[in-house]
């Protein structure tokens, strides 16, 4: 999950300064996100794709702010 | 008159609103922990205090607003009782959906702890009608995330429905439209940044605290 394009991320920014700081100038719209991983119980991908959606949007992101990503592997 | 203030893992300001409200406003205050499933009888106001609550893990006030107490405090607001978030409180109750928007990290990173002069935006609500018609009160901030956002047609419609309570005469954190403290449209729940808990007698540096428990317990 990442904050949504448009929400001013200040980590990304700051990094992105520091690494402009270390020589690499060409770095741009660094993002810091999270990865959040977890098992699962169940045997249907799709219905644990649809469960893992349903804990994104009540816990895990937070959808005012943050877009997420949810895959089952 | 009768208050709540909310104890959560990692609240820190609980005791300051504790003896804030008690000492401006005389009023009962009950302490009650976030694992119960019942809040005092004949509340007139609820406090979400600041702090760490479950050590922000997540994101702020995320762990919080599912805590057991949460559905009773959501319930209270639903009555009609005055729900106030304070700092980590405020968090809560934009994680909680009671309150739109989200805090962010503050525009420069870093924590600020410092006083700060606040415009009174709305003096007609149920926690600033003590200020009386002034639109100049101090108290003081603590955090790090305290940026307030949300998108455009919210924003408007805060500022259209008399929803922005409190701004930021100098913005510390980037907040949108430099934005302190926010009511929800039935006018009962308010989240701010600022702590009228840490400034309610001259000693701290202002008592101008004192006047947002004064309004709404006296409204209550």
């Amino acid at each position: 999950m990442f904050l949504k394009p448009g929400v001013l991320d200040v980590q990304g920014k700051a990094v992105e300064a520091a690494l402009h700081g270390l020589g690499w100038g060409g770095a741009s719209n660094v993002r810091i996100g999270r990865v959040i991983e977890f098992d699962v119980a169940g045997e249907d991908a799709a219905v644990a794709e649809a469960e893992v959606k349903a804990m994104c949007d009540k816990l895990l992101a937070n959808t005012v702010i943050e877009s997420y990503r949810a895959e089952v592997a | 008159m009768k208050a709540a203030v909310i104890v959560f893992p990692g609240s820190n300001c609980d005791r300051d609103c504790k003896t804030a409200i008690e000492r401006s406003t005389g009023a009962h205050v009950d302490m009650v922990w976030h694992g119960e499933s019942a809040l005092p009888d004949r509340l007139d106001l609820v406090v979400l205090p600041g702090g760490f609550a479950y050590g922000d893990y997540l994101r702020c006030g995320a762990m919080a607003s599912l805590s057991p107490v949460m559905a009773e405090v959501r319930a209270a607001a639903d009555r009609g009782v005055a729900v106030a978030g304070i700092c980590n409180g405020f968090q809560v109750l934009c994680e909680a959906r009671m309150l739109p928007g989200a805090l962010l990290r503050n525009a420069g990173l870093k924590y600020v702890c410092e006083p700060v002069d606040l415009e009174v935006v709305n003096g007609q609500t149920r926690f600033t009608a003590g200020y009386q018609g002034r639109r100049e009160v101090r108290m003081t901030v603590g955090h790090g995330e305290g940026n307030f956002f949300a998108d455009e047609p919210t924003l408007e419609r805060l500022e259209g429905e008399g929803q922005v309570v409190f701004r930021y005469r100098r913005n510390p954190n980037g907040s949108a439209r430099d934005i302190a403290g926010i009511v929800n449209d039935r006018g009962n729940v308010i989240g701010l940044m600022p702590h009228p808990d840490r400034a309610f007698e001259p000693e701290l540096g202002s008592a101008d605290g004192a006047a947002f428990f004064q309004s709404v317990l006296a409204s209550a």
